[in-house]
């Protein structure tokens, strides 16, 4: 998996620790979006022929190719189903958070 | 075919340059915003006016752009990109791309004066124009793109009024007619042929504009899962068009030999659930206007 990673963010403690000015470092995460989730996705694995339509159409980028099969970042997916609704094999299903993988 | 065209999901880097972001689920102008970066990479400027995706990638202490990025008034885009690319040159980069992203509102209405200042002077920028028909951070009021019939804010539907009453401004025409050296319009529904369109503009030595379809979910009202379905099916039922404007002379990317229903393409939108079929003809009426010109002045 090669995406960005959530840092712990330092709360400024003195006048000097604020950035200076209205600048602040480019891609600086420090909270996730995985909390926004009411269905997660799941890739099965067998079903997936890698078109990468998913990889494609995610809203979020949260599917990385990098790997033998496609990977999810559940830390940054905010389960809009969008990659199981383009999927063109049914490979990927949306089951709501809290259940197993059967959705029980 | 040029070797820095990217064309499909198997040429596109797995790096995010707009990541983390907190846009909705099932956003289409983060969609928009994320494929154009990845084609264009590390070495892009961004700029953009405030617009849903400027309050959702720049939350202190978290930025969700991983190239340089900057949010500019919102009148002057085009004039920020301008001088970012005039910078850049000052301090002699070769390599980098500037791009500005804005929504249908800071491009047509608020930002249309300093577009048309920088496709004047032909600065090398890329502005793209990411449409989802009204003015959505502010909570979905209506722009000089909204189209007929759409139900916003400021254009509420009721027994007199259909919601909007006016049809989307023909910006793709507009800016065309400055002479800019590249336009296009382009929709995430067909993403491969906005991949194609961003690298075309990327390689472009002077102004190019491309203006992308983008449906939004809260605004629009239809389940986040459906943002490419109803996107694709704007461009099939022939409310949009894939088109591209170079060498002075325009041309249709894609010609449907059939349109679909453009009642089943409205009634999965919240906005345009109130409409009658008379209102439907009306669009219908415009639509078939609207082609018959392009069918026959354009190349295709």
């Amino acid at each position: 998996m090669d995406r960005p990673k959530v840092v712990k963010y330092k709360e400024p403690e003195r006048a000097e620790d604020y950035p200076v000015g209205a600048t602040f470092k480019a891609g600086h995460l420090v909270q996730t979006n995985s909390g926004w989730r009411t269905f997660r996705p799941i890739i099965d694995q067998d079903k997936c022929i890698k078109c990468l339509r998913c990889f494609l159409v995610c809203p979020d980028g949260a599917i990385d190719k990098s790997g033998e099969s496609l990977e999810i970042d559940y830390d940054f997916c905010k389960g809009c189903g969008v990659c199981a609704h383009e999927c063109k094999v049914g490979a990927i299903r949306m089951v709501k958070e809290g259940a197993d993988e059967d959705g029980r | 075919m040029d070797k820095n065209m990217v064309t499909n999901a198997r040429e596109l880097t797995n790096t995010e340059f707009f990541y983390g972001h907190k846009a909705c689920a099932g956003c289409g102008g983060s969609l928009a915003v994320r494929l154009a970066l990845k084609v264009l990479g590390q070495n892009s400027f961004v700029s953009l006016p405030p617009n849903c995706m400027s309050a959702v990638g720049f939350l202190f202490p978290q930025i969700s752009f991983v190239t340089n990025a900057i949010i500019a008034p919102f009148a002057a885009n085009a004039a920020v990109l301008s001088g970012i690319e005039a910078g850049a040159k000052a301090l002699g980069l070769k390599d980098h791309h500037v791009v500005g992203f804005a929504g249908d509102g800071g491009t047509a209405d608020i930002g249309i004066q300093a577009l048309s200042g920088a496709i004047d002077r032909g600065d090398r920028i890329i502005y793209i124009c990411y449409d989802n028909e009204a003015y959505m951070n502010t909570g979905i009021q209506q722009s000089g793109l909204t189209p007929y019939g759409a139900r916003t804010t400021t254009s509420p539907a009721g027994k007199n009024l259909p919601g909007s009453i006016k049809m989307k401004k023909n910006m793709f025409e507009i800016v065309a007619a400055h002479g800019i050296s590249y336009a296009a319009t382009a929709s995430i529904g067909y993403p491969e042929d906005y991949l194609k369109k961003v690298s075309k503009a990327a390689q472009c030595e002077s102004t190019s504009y491309i203006h992308v379809m983008a449906p939004c979910c809260t605004g629009w009202g239809f389940p986040g899962e459906r943002t490419i379905e109803i996107a694709k099916e704007a461009v099939d039922c022939g409310l949009w068009f894939l088109a591209e404007y170079e060498n002075e002379k325009f041309t249709l990317n894609r010609k449907p030999s059939s349109f679909s229903p453009v009642k089943e393409y409205l009634m999965k939108q919240g906005r345009f659930r109130h409409l009658g079929d008379d209102d439907i003809s009306i669009i219908e009426r415009h639509r078939d206007h609207k082609w018959e010109k392009m069918l026959k002045n354009w190349d295709s």
